[in-house]
């Protein structure tokens, strides 16, 4: 089982983002569940959704506990929150930055989603969509394959602006 | 074709391939995602239903009895508050021998406001006449609606079902599921006695009580046969569609010691308790209840009995562990755990089960020996 917990802003498409890479996941033959963590939730708040990517169909509905993967979609929340809490030893972590970060013991990625998503003129309401580029880095770390993100986000949105942003993110992510 | 969505949005699949003739709700959390995706349907075609948009949920469950009683399929979704406000009403629907489908999405009654699960709601309608199942994933969540609609529906039976999710915990999640072409595997809707504007009669009307008497022993006769007909259903389901549904879902209970008894999704996170146990070498099965009532025949001669109840009749105890107890004549360890939407893994199952203390009851992280 790989569990992935997304950091995001109530709004920027973090749980569209973790349905997309469910879809994903699905797409290469694997068993996968979303869910978003439902508080207080309201647009610009600190959120949380979940991944869990299995070979077996998933029985767990309680939350993820100990992660073997962080996104985070928005570096903002990092002050406010401990984005790396539970993270497994030797976990990787993802961050939507145009610098490298650095985290003892855990491998760090980081990719400028914002910057790929203005280039591409991918917008909803005035802020950048992040949640198509963002699975295309993912893809490129290797937990679903880039075929079937593609296809998983052709499956949501015809608008084949995400798939050159997912592209470009595969791309410019830090390995 | 394999989908990922919510468990609203399969319920609200399902109930657009069984075409009711009417739908009328009113949106709560968690169920709004629902009635939103029915009315979307509507009205852009994909579904040719009257949907009444009501001012409450009494007004749904009346809109939904009177569409039944003149002939019409029906389905409304409600939550919580909205199911306790509509109580007049559904006993009104199994007493008229109604058979509208309703999911409810189980979620906690106020005060305090709490929006996340709890099967309160639910049993608080245990006495109405209503068929209630419980299911535990959002495959089980489709194929279950589309079932309940051929049971309400069969001349055997003629009674309202309750289709029950855990709210937010299944109608939130997204999984990986697959639609069927149902055919005419959910026949068309037929009741003897509906509204005839040519041959009008009275409904509602009073009934003494040699009249009421039979009138509630044909619901309980009816629940009685309700058994035969799930069981029949499930099985055609199986043949046509490749999966196969019992009153009950038995994980592992063969040559159990110990089997823990739940609803809902707790009873697949159970599953994942279990396999830690029979790791360790403790003999421990899962038995999950999908239809509450009418209330299966269970065999547990000679296990321990644990029972996890997601709600609460104060004064007395956890519904499930009393149904249990009293259908069984076993003793049990009754845990109430889950409550408001408390978090429950499957480490803490696993625990409630090692420390079990038979005859006892613990409320998880009050007075629970774990």
């Amino acid at each position: 089982m790989f569990e992935i917990r997304i950091h995001s802003r109530g709004g920027q498409g973090g749980v569209t983002a973790a349905r997309l890479l469910a879809m994903a996941a699905l797409n290469d033959g694997n068993f996968a569940t979303a869910c978003p963590f439902y508080g207080a939730e309201r647009r610009g708040a600190p959120i949380v959704s979940f991944v869990r990517i299995d070979k077996h169909p998933i029985r767990i509905y309680s939350q993820i506990r100990n992660p073997d993967l962080i996104v985070v979609l928005d570096a903002s929340v990092m002050p406010a929150v401990d984005v790396l809490h539970g993270l497994k030893t030797g976990g990787r972590i993802l961050i939507n930055s145009a610098h490298k970060q650095d985290f003892a013991g855990y491998v760090t990625n980081h990719v400028d989603l914002t910057s790929i998503a203005l280039r591409e003129n991918l917008m909803v309401a005035g802020s950048p969509i992040l949640n198509t580029p963002v699975i295309g880095a993912l893809a490129r770390t290797g937990i679903v394959s880039a075929d079937s993100a593609k296809s998983a986000i052709r499956g949501m949105f015809s608008d084949e602006r995400n798939i050159r942003a997912a592209e470009a993110a595969y791309d410019e992510v830090s390995t | 074709m394999r989908k990922i969505v919510t468990g609203n949005k399969a319920v609200a699949e399902a109930v657009r391939e069984a075409k009711p003739d009417v739908v009328a709700a009113y949106p709560i959390t968690p169920q709004t995602e629902i009635v939103e995706t029915l009315a979307d349907y509507v009205s852009n075609g994909q579904l040719a239903s009257q949907y009444i948009a009501v001012e409450s949920e009494h007004s749904a469950m009346a809109a939904c009895i009177g569409a039944a009683i003149a002939g019409g399929r029906t389905f409304t979704a409600t939550s919580s508050q909205g199911l306790a406000y509509m109580h007049e009403m559904t006993n009104w629907a199994a007493g008229a021998r109604l058979p509208i489908v309703m999911a409810n999405v189980n979620r906690s009654l106020a005060p305090g406001w709490n929006l996340w699960a709890e099967h309160t709601d639910a049993m608080q309608e245990r006495d109405t006449g209503w068929l209630q199942v419980y299911v535990s994933t959002v495959q089980e969540a489709y194929d279950t609606i589309l079932m309940a609609f051929r049971i309400a529906e069969h001349q055997d039976v003629l009674l309202p079902v309750m289709v029950n999710l855990d709210g937010f915990t299944l109608s939130h999640i997204m999984q990986p599921f697959d639609m069927v072409e149902p055919g005419d595997f959910i026949p068309p809707i037929h009741l003897s006695e509906m509204i005839d504007p040519k041959n009008p009669k009275g409904y509602g009307t009073i009934a003494g009580p040699a009249e009421y008497f039979r009138f509630r022993w044909e619901i309980e006769r009816s629940m009685r046969e309700a058994v035969n007909v799930i069981e029949e259903t499930q099985a055609e389901f199986g043949e046509r569609f490749g999966r196969t549904y019992g009153l009950t879902e038995e994980y592992r209970c063969d040559d159990a010691d110990v089997v823990v008894v739940s609803l809902g999704t707790l009873g697949k996170e159970a599953e994942v308790a279990i396999d830690i146990l029979r790791d360790e070498g403790i003999k421990a099965g899962s038995l999950r209840l999908r239809w509450f009532r009418p209330f299966p025949e269970l065999n547990l001669a000679g296990k321990d009995v644990v029972v996890i109840d997601r709600d609460y009749s104060f004064g007395f105890g956890g519904v499930l562990a009393h149904s249990i107890r009293s259908k069984n004549l076993v003793k049990v360890y009754s845990v109430i755990a889950g409550l408001g939407g408390q978090e429950v893994t499957y480490d803490d199952i696993a625990g409630f089960i090692r420390h079990r203390r038979i005859g006892e009851e613990s409320w998880f992280g009050v007075n629970a020996h774990v």
